[in-house]
């Protein structure tokens, strides 16, 4: 039976997840009192030598998305996820080169969903901080509006907001790329192992998002993480996450370390990013112990990101293993 | 040019015990064969080490890193590599990176005054400088690749 407590509890959480769907299409859809994370995998992602499957990119993300929105159709499963006529960023993660950057192949996949949904190609923006990272990892910069453009914030005519937004312990200088030219973002960030937050996911993907990330990595980056999520500017905009953790790093990150590589084959997709960063977190973990390496805690590196994110104060999902509807395909 | 005065006027402010000791570690297009310099140098002093490696500075700047350069190369037109040489103050700083994060999996190879070598990257410290070399694919020859790159940066060090 349940406490009244837990009560209150599942009743915010599902107050919380009806505000965000009813802008999404998806509340006749997911049961309001679970934040629903799906992991789907494919074995056959990488070869035995680590070369990634492009053409098999594609029917994961269809497979990923399908089962979050319990729609068959992949082009109406995308109509419930993003609204018509905004501008969809795609914030992907550039960082430690290609091996372990947001695939380009995913990206793609995604923009051809979205387009098939109804989305302009001039209303499909994919950046990232750096025009150098995007490179590397293989993407093509493109500044013209009629089409997908692929930009970042260090590129002329971008650059940051001069006056800061605050919340909590942070006062950061946000992309204008985020302020001024999205209107709804997905985070595609790269599931790794993080030498201050214990882990990378979702949350911290919009470190990439502020002028001097350097400065919010202390006590494990908490609560800097979540004091920063909680920044209307972004909490308004970021409405979905399409992990990739089709290829990761369990120790060393989040930098690439290929001695510590591993490959989840998988993609992990939802609206609630504490609920995903939940979820990436204990397969990192996980992993680790695989390799009989200790737990992220004991060295030094807790997670406490997660319980600041999921507290009162920010309120920006679940960390609760319970309240998390957890479908693994 | 650019980049090698920056790594001349880089290593005179370390303080690296020499006078002014011009020290540009990274071999030449075809110096060591079959691999290609494909980028320029980028250097970054300590406190903009985070805008390369956010998140993975901090235990370089624990460790007394007072610049950093880096560059990309090619080998046989395939694979491609970054060299990173994390010049600290002394060379405890080197050896303490050196030895934090090894893999099971390490295989000692005498390079410097220590290195370790893995199927896709090679990493080893000479005085006060630490080399970590990258590679981004899994090839049979990677390794013995690398190594032989990794001997061509030693040698410039």
């Amino acid at each position: 039976m349940k406490s009244r407590r837990d009560f209150l509890k599942t009743a915010a959480t599902g107050a919380m997840l009806l505000g965000s769907q009813s802008k999404l299409g998806l509340a006749a859809i997911l049961d309001p009192r679970k934040s629903k994370v799906v992991v789907a995998r494919d074995a056959a992602l990488h070869s035995a030598e680590g070369q990634l499957d492009e053409k098999r990119v594609a029917d994961l993300l269809d497979r990923a998305i399908a089962a979050f929105t319990g729609r068959d159709n992949p082009v109406e499963a995308w109509k419930r996820i993003v609204p018509v006529g905004k501008v969809i960023g795609l914030k992907v993660n550039g960082m430690g080169g290609k091996p372990i950057a947001t695939h380009l192949a995913l990206t793609l996949a995604i923009c051809e969903r979205l387009r098939q949904a109804g989305v302009k190609p001039g209303e499909i923006v994919v950046w990232e901080c750096r025009r150098g990272d995007l490179e590397r990892a293989g993407y093509t910069i493109s500044t013209d509006r009629n089409r997908i453009r692929v930009i970042a914030t260090d590129m002329e005519g971008f650059g940051h907001e001069e006056q800061p937004s605050t919340f909590g312990s942070v006062r950061v200088n946000l992309a204008r790329i985020l302020t001024r030219e999205c209107d709804f973002v997905i985070s595609l960030p790269v599931l790794k192992d993080h030498d201050r937050a214990g882990v990378t996911f979702s949350l911290k993907n919009f470190y990439g998002a502020i002028q001097h990330p350097d400065q919010l990595h202390a006590n494990a980056c908490d609560p800097a993480i979540a004091d920063l999520n909680r920044i209307p500017a972004l909490r308004d905009k970021f409405r979905f996450t399409i992990g990739d953790a089709m290829a990761s790093i369990y120790q060393g990150g989040p930098v690439f370390r290929p001695e510590h590589l591993w490959y989840p084959n998988a993609l992990i997709v939802g609206q609630d990013p504490v609920a995903i960063d939940t979820v990436g977190w204990k397969m990192v973990e996980r992993k680790r112990a695989e390799m009989g390496l200790p737990t992220l805690e004991s060295t030094g590196r807790p997670t406490t990101f997660l319980s600041s994110a999921a507290d009162a104060t920010h309120n920006l999902g679940t960390n609760d293993p319970d309240r998390i509807q957890l479908m693994e395909i | 040019m650019l980049a090698v005065a920056a790594i001349i006027l880089v290593a005179a402010a370390a303080g690296t015990g020499c006078k002014k000791k011009i020290v540009d570690p990274f071999p030449a297009s075809g110096a060591v064969a079959g691999w290609e310099k494909t980028s320029e140098t980028r250097v970054f002093a300590a406190k903009d080490l985070w805008q390369y490696i956010d998140g993975d500075a901090e235990q370089y700047l624990s460790a007394g890193v007072v610049s950093t350069s880096t560059s990309d190369y090619k080998y046989q037109g395939q694979l491609e590599a970054t060299v990173d040489v994390y010049t600290m103050k002394d060379a405890a700083g080197a050896s303490k990176i050196l030895e934090k994060g090894q893999a099971k999996d390490a295989k000692t190879v005498p390079l410097g005054d220590a290195g370790v070598a893995y199927a896709q990257s090679v990493i080893f410290r000479k005085g006060p400088s630490l080399v970590r070399i990258v590679a981004y694919e899994l090839t049979p020859d990677a390794q013995q690749a690398l190594i032989e790159l990794a001997h061509g940066v030693e040698a410039k060090l």
